[in-house]
Parts: C-alpha cells; sequence; structure tokens
C-alpha cells in the first residue's frame, strides 16, 4: 500500500497537516495525486485539470478549476487568479472537502460550515463583488441545467430567473417602488442554505488508500 | 348510542346469518310452489362475509377517526386492535367459537401484498440506497441475531427451569425465535406515521422490516425443514444449503422484482392509448410479482418492494397525469384498507379459548428477551456501522431505531403456519406471539411519540425547498463528483454519478417515453410547481375580478397538487431528489372552472413558458372546463383535441418582453408609457415587492445590457397586462403590451376580462404566493379575498402578477 510509505515528517507536510487539518498519509495521497496530475512539475496548470477525463462530463466544470485558481479559496485573504498553483494551494483548496474531525465544537463547526459555503459562493460570483448578480446567477445556471443536455438555455435562464425571484422576496421581504434588488449576498446565501448540511455532505473520503493507481 | 345500535345491529346480523346457513339444505328438495322470494345464504356467502368484513373494519376505522384528540396520543393500529377485540368478543358470545381469524393464506396473499407494493412505490430511493449498506447490516445481521438469540435464551431457560414443563426442543426454539425476530412493516408504518421523525431514522427502521423478509423467510423454512428433519439428521451439509439458500432467497426474490418492475416501465410505455386502465397494469403486475416469488419459493415482500421501487421512476414519468394519480389513490386506498383490515383481524384473533395457552414464565421471557435483545443488537451494531458511515447515527436516534422494532402481523401469520403435529407447543407459541404483538403496537406506539418529543429526536423538515437550495444542491453534487475525479479517488459520489450517467442514457432511453425523458430534472420540477401555483391563482384572482365572464361550473374539482402527499405516510424527502415541490396540500374546493376560451389561452401560454406538454398537466390540474364534461361518450377517450400550433410564436414573444423587462430595468430606464389611461393609478399604489415587468421594453434594448445587474424594484405604471377587452382604444395589434392569453385571438366580450385593478397591478414576487395557497384552500369563497387585500381599489393584487412573472 503506497500511501504508508510516504516520507513520515517531512516538514513542509507538517505545516501543511497543521494548516489544512489534513493527516500527514492524506497529504501524501494528495501529493502523489498533485505529481500525477502534474507530470511531475511543480505546478498546476488549468490544462492539467482539462486533462481529467471524467471532469470532461461535468457541467460545471470551468466553474471547479477555477475555483483551484481562485485566490479566495487560497486562506489567504487574496483576490484575484491565478495562473497555476502550487501543492500547497491545491490541499488548501482541497481541505474545504475534508471529513470534520471527531470532536468540533459548535465555534469550529460554525467555521468549518462558513467556509464551505463560501468556497461554493465564490464559484458563483466570479467578479468577486461580493454579491451573487443576476446575471452571474444565470450564467452558472446555466451552465449547470443546459449543458446536461436536459434543458435548453432559454428554460434555464427563467428557473435562474425564479430562483433570484424567490430569493429576492425571501431575503429583502418588503420592497419599496424604489427600491433595488442587487444581487445575493454572503449573508443571504448563508441564511438561504440554512437547512442545507453542507458540512456533513460536501466532504470526499480520503481513503487511505492509493487509489491513484486505480483511476487514472 | 349510535355504536350501540351498531353494535347490536352487528350481532343480529352475524347469528341469525349463522343459524341461516344450516338450515338451507332444506329447502331445494321440497318445492311446493313458486317462490317469490327466497333467502339464498348459501349462495352468496363467502363474497358477502368478506364484504362485510371489509365494511365493518373501515367502519370501525370510522369510528375511530372521528376524534382526532385519542388518535393523537394512541396510535390509529392500536385502537383497531381494541376494536377487533370488541368485535371478537362479540362474536364469540354470540357463537361460543371463534369463526373469524385471520388466517395466514388470507393475511399472505390478500392483505400483505398491497401494503407493501404501497410501501415499495413510495420509497424515496435516494435515501434508501445511500443508506443500504446500514440497511443491509440491521436487516441481515440483525434479524439473525434476534433468532438466534432469543431461541437459545428461551431454552436455557427453560433448562434452567424457569418456564415449567414445555416440550420443546431447541430446534424449535430456534423455529420461534426466527419466527418473533423480524421487524413487521405494517406496524412500522402505522406507528412511526405519526411520528415524522427523520428521514435517516425512519429510512433505517422502515429499510430493514421491508428487507429482512428476506432472512426471515429463510431463517423459518430452514428451521422448520430441521424440525422436520429432527436433529440427528443435520449435518455441515444442511447448514451450508441452509446458508446458500438465504443468497437464493434474497437476491432471487429482488430479482424477480426487478424483472417485473422493468416490465412494468416497459409496459407504460406503450399504453398511450389505453390510459384508462393503465393503472390496472401496475397493481397486477406487482401481484404477480409476488406471488411468482412465492411460487419459486423466494421472498415475496422482497421481490414486490424491488418491483415497486424500479418501477415507481418511470410509471410516473410515463404515464399520464391522471393515470399517476389514480395509481397513487388507487395505490394507498389498498395499502390502507388492507392495514385496517389486518389489525382489526388481529384483535379479534385474540378473542379464541383455543390458542389461549398461559405459561407466564414463556411469554414473559419472550418478551423481554424481544426487548433486550433488539437493543443490543442495534447498539452494537451501529457502533460498528457508525465507524464507516460519514455521518454517524446518533444516540437518540438508535434508541428510537430499536424501540421501534415493532412485531406485528407476519410474526403472528408464520406462528399460524407452524405444523402442529411437529410443534406441539404450537398454541403457546400463538398465544406469545399475539402477546409481543399487542405489546411493541399497542404499548409501544402509545410510547413512541411521547419518547421521541422527550429525547427531542430530530423531526422530518417539513417546509419547502426553495429553488436556489435546488439548484444549490445539484451544483454542489457536481462539485462533489468534481472534486473526486480531480483527487483521483473512488468515492460515494462517483459511483453515483456513473450509476446517473448509465441510467440515463441508457435505462431511460429504453423504459422512458421520449416526450417524458425531457421532463427529467428536478430543479425543473420545482420551477414547474411554480408555474402552476401562479398559473391557478392567476385563474382565481381573473375570476374574482372578471367574475361575471367566466363559465362557472360548480361541479369540477380541481386537484392542484402534483404529487400528492397523503397522511398515512409523508417522508418528505430533505434530499432533492425526489422531492415534488411540495405544494399546498391537496385542495379539494369546487373551484370554478374558467371559460373555454380562457382555458385555451393559458393552455398555450403555460405550455410554452415550459417548452415542453406543460400544458398537458395544467389541463389535467387546473382547468376541467365545460367542454370536457360534453365529450362524447366514450370508455376510453377524455382528451379533447387541442391544436398543438400557433403558440410558439405568441409565447416566444412574450418570453423575450419579459426578459427585456430585466434589460429596461437593469439599465433604469423608464419604459415608455404608451398606455395613458390609467396613469393616475401608479401613484396611489401600496408599496409591493415586485420585480418590474415592462412589458413595454422596446425591441433596441435588448441584449446588450446584460451588464448591469440590478433588478429593479419597481412599479410601472400601465406596464401590466394591456387587455384590450377592456380599452378598446388601445391598438389590440400591440402584442408586446397583451399577455398571449388575450391577444391575437378573437377577443369577443365573453372573454374573460380582467378588471381594471389587473391590468394596472404588476407581478408579485413569489412570497406572496405563500401566503395565498393557504388562501386558496380556505373553504370561503373567493370573495373572501377582498377581506384579504385592502380595501382600496388602488392596493395591489397579487395574483394575476405572479403568472406574468412566468410567463
Amino acid at each position: 500500500m503506497g500511501a504508508l510509505q510516504s516520507s513520515p515528517g517531512r516538514p513542509e507536510y507538517s505545516d501543511l497537516a497543521e494548516k489544512t487539518g489534513f493527516s500527514f498519509e492524506q497529504i501524501g495521497v494528495l501529493h502523489k495525486r498533485f505529481k500525477q496530475l502534474s507530470h511531475n512539475e511543480e505546478t498546476l496548470r488549468r490544462d492539467h485539470f482539462n486533462e481529467i477525463d471524467d471532469l470532461a462530463f461535468n457541467p460545471i466544470r470551468a466553474q471547479i478549476i477555477e475555483a483551484f485558481f481562485d485566490r479566495r479559496n487560497f486562506h489567504q485573504n487574496g483576490e484575484g487568479k491565478v495562473q497555476e498553483i502550487g501543492f500547497e494551494e491545491f490541499v488548501v483548496v482541497m481541505s474545504h472537502f475534508r471529513p470534520p474531525s471527531a470532536h468540533m465544537t459548535e465555534e469550529q463547526r460554525g467555521k468549518t460550515r462558513r467556509e464551505k459555503l463560501r468556497f461554493l459562493f465564490n464559484m458563483h460570483d466570479t467578479d468577486n463583488d461580493g454579491i451573487i448578480t443576476l446575471e452571474e446567477y444565470r450564467h452558472v445556471v446555466e451552465e449547470l441545467l443546459s449543458r446536461s443536455g436536459t434543458l435548453e438555455k432559454e428554460t434555464a435562464k427563467c428557473i435562474a430567473d425564479a430562483a433570484m425571484l424567490e430569493v429576492a422576496s425571501i431575503s429583502v421581504g418588503h420592497m419599496e417602488p424604489d427600491e433595488f434588488y442587487e444581487g445575493i449576498t454572503f449573508e443571504h446565501f448563508l441564511k438561504l442554505l440554512e437547512r442545507f448540511e453542507i458540512e456533513s455532505r460536501m466532504i470526499i473520503r480520503f481513503l487511505n488508500m492509493d487509489t491513484t493507481t486505480l483511476c487514472k | 348510542g349510535q355504536s350501540h345500535t351498531f353494535f347490536l345491529l352487528l350481532i343480529c346480523v352475524v347469528s341469525p346469518v349463522k343459524g341461516e346457513a344450516v338450515s338451507q339444505h332444506g329447502h331445494s328438495s321440497n318445492i311446493t310452489g313458486i317462490p317469490i322470494i327466497s333467502f339464498k345464504w348459501h349462495h352468496v356467502e363467502t363474497p358477502y362475509l368478506v364484504a362485510f368484513w371489509v365494511l365493518v373494519s373501515f367502519l370501525g376505522k370510522l369510528v375511530i377517526e372521528a376524534n382526532h384528540h385519542v388518535t393523537s396520543v394512541i396510535p390509529e393500529s392500536a385502537l383497531l386492535i381494541c376494536f377487533g377485540f370488541i368485535l371478537g368478543g362479540m362474536i364469540w358470545a354470540a357463537d361460543k367459537v371463534q369463526t373469524f381469524r385471520l388466517t395466514p393464506t388470507v393475511f399472505f396473499f390478500y392483505l400483505l401484498p398491497q401494503v407493501i407494493l404501497d410501501a415499495g412505490y413510495h420509497m424515496p430511493n435516494k435515501l434508501f440506497f445511500t443508506n443500504l449498506g446500514g440497511i443491509l447490516v440491521h436487516a441481515v445481521i440483525g434479524t439473525c441475531w434476534n433468532a438466534a438469540s432469543l431461541g437459545l435464551s428461551l431454552w436455557g431457560c427453560q433448562m434452567g427451569g424457569a418456564m415449567g414443563d414445555l416440550d420443546i426442543g431447541l430446534l424449535q426454539y430456534l423455529l420461534f425465535g426466527s419466527l418473533m425476530a423480524a421487524v413487521d412493516p405494517v406496524a412500522v408504518i402505522a406507528v412511526f406515521e405519526q411520528v415524522h421523525v427523520n428521514d435517516v431514522l425512519f429510512i433505517m427502521v422502515f429499510g430493514e422490516s421491508l428487507l429482512n423478509d428476506g432472512v426471515t423467510v429463510v431463517l423459518f423454512n430452514v428451521f422448520d425443514a430441521f424440525v422436520s428433519l429432527g436433529g440427528p439428521k443435520i449435518d455441515a451439509a444442511e447448514i451450508i444449503k441452509g446458508i446458500v439458500s438465504f443468497f437464493v432467497v434474497a437476491f432471487g426474490g429482488s430479482l424477480v422484482g426487478l424483472v417485473f418492475g422493468l416490465l412494468i416501465s416497459l409496459l407504460t410505455r406503450c399504453t398511450k392509448n389505453i390510459q384508462i386502465i393503465e393503472p390496472g397494469f401496475i397493481f397486477v403486475l406487482g401481484y404477480l410479482s409476488y406471488l411468482t416469488a412465492e411460487m419459486l419459493s423466494l421472498s415475496a415482500i422482497l421481490s414486490i418492494v424491488f418491483c415497486g421501487m424500479c418501477c415507481q421512476k418511470y410509471i410516473n414519468a410515463n404515464m399520464d397525469e391522471n393515470s399517476v394519480q389514480t395509481v397513487r389513490y388507487a395505490m394507498k386506498a389498498f395499502a390502507n384498507g388492507s392495514e385496517t383490515i389486518i389489525f382489526v383481524f388481529l384483535g379479534i384473533s385474540a378473542i379464541d379459548k383455543v390458542i389461549w395457552v398461559w405459561n407466564t414464565g414463556f411469554i414473559l421471557l419472550t418478551l423481554l428477551f424481544v426487548l433486550v435483545y433488539r437493543f443490543i443488537g442495534v447498539f452494537f451494531l451501529t457502533w460498528i456501522l457508525n465507524r464507516y458511515r460519514l455521518v454517524p447515527l446518533e444516540f437518540v436516534d438508535q434508541v428510537i431505531m430499536s424501540y421501534g422494532g415493532l412485531r406485528g402481523a407476519v410474526a403472528y401469520g408464520l406462528a399460524v403456519m407452524l405444523d402442529e403435529n411437529k410443534i406441539k407447543e404450537k398454541n403457546l407459541m400463538v398465544c406469545t406471539t399475539l402477546i409481543v404483538v399487542y405489546f411493541t403496537v399497542i404499548l409501544q406506539g402509545i410510547t413512541m411519540k411521547p419518547l421521541v418529543m422527550w429525547l427531542k429526536v430530530k423531526r422530518a423538515a417539513v417546509t419547502e425547498v426553495s429553488l436556489l437550495e435546488k439548484l444549490t444542491n445539484k451544483m454542489f453534487n457536481h462539485t462533489l463528483v468534481a472534486i473526486e475525479d480531480i483527487s483521483g479517488q473512488i468515492g460515494h459520489n462517483y459511483m453515483r454519478s456513473k450509476w446517473k450517467y448509465f441510467e440515463e442514457n441508457w435505462m431511460s432511453w429504453i423504459l422512458m417515453k421520449p416526450s417524458a425523458r425531457k421532463k427529467q430534472d428536478q430543479v425543473f420540477d420545482v420551477f414547474h410547481q411554480l408555474n402552476l401555483k401562479d398559473a391557478m391563482e392567476y385563474v382565481t384572482e381573473g375570476e374574482r375580478r372578471g367574475s361575471l365572464e367566466f363559465v362557472r361550473n360548480e361541479n369540477s374539482i380541481i386537484d392542484f397538487k402534483k404529487k400528492s402527499e397523503s397522511e398515512s405516510f409523508d417522508i418528505n424527502n430533505a434530499n432533492m431528489s425526489n422531492d415534488h415541490g411540495a405544494m399546498s396540500t391537496t385542495s379539494r374546493d369546487p373551484i370554478p372552472s374558467v371559460s373555454l376560451e380562457m382555458h385555451e389561452q393559458i393552455m398555450k401560454a403555460v405550455r410554452e413558458a415550459e417548452a415542453i406538454n406543460a400544458h398537458h398537466l395544467l389541463d389535467q390540474h387546473l382547468y376541467k372546463s365545460r367542454k370536457q364534461h360534453r365529450h362524447r361518450f366514450s370508455r376510453s377517450h377524455f382528451d379533447i383535441n387541442r391544436d398543438e400550433k400557433e403558440v410558439q410564436e405568441i409565447f416566444q414573444r412574450t418570453m423575450r418582453n419579459r426578459l427585456k423587462s430585466f434589460t429596461s430595468a437593469k439599465m433604469g430606464v423608464k419604459p415608455p408609457k404608451t398606455i395613458v389611461k390609467h396613469t393616475q393609478k401608479e401613484q396611489q399604489q401600496k408599496p409591493m415587492k415586485i420585480l418590474s415587468r415592462s412589458f413595454l421594453g422596446s425591441e433596441g434594448d435588448s441584449a446588450s445590457g446584460y451588464d448591469q445587474s440590478y433588478m429593479r424594484a419597481t412599479y410601472r405604471a400601465g406596464a401590466g397586462i394591456e387587455n384590450p377587452a377592456f380599452m378598446p382604444d388601445l391598438d389590440p395589434m400591440d402584442l408586446l403590451q397583451i399577455p398571449p392569453w388575450l391577444g391575437e385571438s378573437e377577443l369577443d366580450s365573453s372573454m374573460v376580462a380582467l378588471s381594471h385593478r389587473a391590468q394596472v397591478d404588476l407581478p408579485r414576487t413569489p412570497s406572496n404566493l405563500r401566503r395565498l395557497a393557504p388562501l386558496r384552500i380556505s373553504t370561503r369563497s373567493t370573495d373572501s379575498f377582498t377581506l384579504e387585500n385592502i380595501p382600496d381599489t388602488q392596493s395591489a393584487t397579487p395574483i394575476t402578477d405572479n403568472i406574468y412573472a412566468w410567463f
């Protein structure tokens, strides 16, 4: 089993482990995968992601790949996009999907939840103004729905509009005739997805097995 | 007073009826003259009795359900059993012998299948398969553990002398254990339906109760065979055969069910021309799957469950809406009816001196062991499971799971099937089984709800899912799959997406009608629901205001629910997949139907809005206009020809307009007011939460304006739907302002015309839907809407507006 042979006690691993909460083994597995994806180079670029076959079927492939290159997801309070990422950034982005540790305080749980929802929010909010505007939302929904071929773009657009309408009515409530509804802010987003059990669902099980040999 | 007479009547009927049966023979041999009327009891005996007992059970249910206070404390099943006691007592008093009992044949062949079919058909598949591992562990290992531990403990106790002098061997104890071990689906449904615990907990218990039949059948048959063979003949070969038979029975049964399910799906693909008896196929084939499995000595329950689970998606897609509704309601009716009869007869069967063999030790010990071992089994297995589950089962959930391990009629049926020649103490076993069943159903049933509340178990979410949540959920699932791909892990999501891919591209292709395939999207479902809601409110509001123009048909009942949520089995799936976009409860009020022309226009409009045959759906749900009742008398054809063309253009235009409204709003451009007449109204508008719908945006505004993304909440006078019928000086050809259903086609005065208010108001946001939906269900006349709205002619009316949002 390859994972167990990962080099113990690498200094950068311990840094990462502390920062992201992954175990050494998991970081080792991820490192192997990183190297595989990047063809043993130091950094990953977008075209490396495009090489992953299975990803081609995913309707929101573009958004997801962008998420890896989005500085906002690197937990360093940065903004904007980068062109390539190193292993550290890769692991940080992956850490959004880490299973929660067994004992978490209420506060930690809340924090995790915010982080995960922020990740999703960032996927919608491409221009980073902190608001998901109608246009941005439409774009995402169109990709999401019409890419899979079952719905047409027009319909997807209607659905996006309908969703925005709903959000507007829920979040803002009563609006004066002159008021604008600009878009979904992060706070609204949080509130609307209250019932969404993201902490328990946004988890990838990082198996302690070297699966990189199993799937390409 | 009423119930007294009923009971007396009952006795009066039952006794002489029995008397007559005997004396019937005498008549036929000596006819002296032509009998004008004769009492031919023998002729109708069997069906009469059957129908009679069904009637009695249902009447019992009627009496019980009369008072909700009682049923909220004591579950209905318990009350039915008590009712059965009373009835049994009466019959006993009349006949001195228990003439009516729940016989295994009747139970297993005529009463149980429909309950299970209903369960399978309404099973939330996604939830089930997500938790399948846990369910299987509990069903298989848990049941085996229950059986073995109960049998061995009782045997041990007998050896220890706790039960006095009983002639039961070890094998017989194990047999008894195996029939007591199984958690009963009927009882679980009956008790849990009141309680509404959270989905995962429910599915674990319920799934277990269904799947454990595979094990129960095997165990029972194996031990029955062992008992027949006798002790010495059991060697390793037999035991291995037993284990192999488990796999055969379980998988074989499931396979049979799957085959039948696929068969049903394929059939419904072709039954377009016989929509009237379409529902019949489901029931017949479901029943056949049960019987086929039974014939092959496989697990019949597994078969019918998987049949129902497999076909549900395709049936709902392929069949006509009416048929879907019919199936749903009929299934519920049968299942509920069967349950009622089962519980009543469980009660009646108790009053039978023959079976009452009392052995304190045996009975009490059985009860104790059943409970204790259930708790131990569940906790232990869940502890193991939690190590592998992403979301561990909480402690309180486990308590409820253990406590919810109810035994029911299946155990009793199996007990009665024991061969008394081989098993001397059969009556004792039957008696004990009955007592355990009563204990679990009555006592545990009554205490379940208080326990759930005391332990603060998480309850099922009952709120509607918003469109945003659905979309986010979808996005989320794709994200998870992507991350799995990127990280190179083969995970749950990977599997699921592979299955989904296979299912969408292969199975749906074979099993679903092409037109149905396009509709398969749950997000779309919610969207569609919102549309329907709007459309229906539009109609109502239109009726209210332009009321004189409407042709009322008081007899039509319009059911707005696309997917029914019956009270008896309501799993509101918080997970998005099988979410039927929870519309409000069934509106059973007679809703005046819309006049024909209006009907057609709306049909066209709605259809295009969704780019599929939504009209079909609306047609069946909302508008049963007079014309429909005038259809030719034919047993098979109900449809009226609709001209499917013409709509495209009208509708595309409206869509474009609507989107333009966003644009012009974003540009902050005040759309030109081409209608001068109603400017005065705009000032006095009550502030509304609306998004601008200026249908007057010109062509020029389009496309370019998409960088400013404001949704302007504003109201533009005269920007609503202009109704030429009210404003004859308006150019009726100005299509930009006229909603499709009022534009273009011949508008004569008999058409529905919108009131002044309707034209002037603008669409409101869907939040008003929520306010309105409950109002709609009220039995007050539609005029009461005026009470709700501010009695000011200028005030905004919500309803019409909503519709425009979609059209």
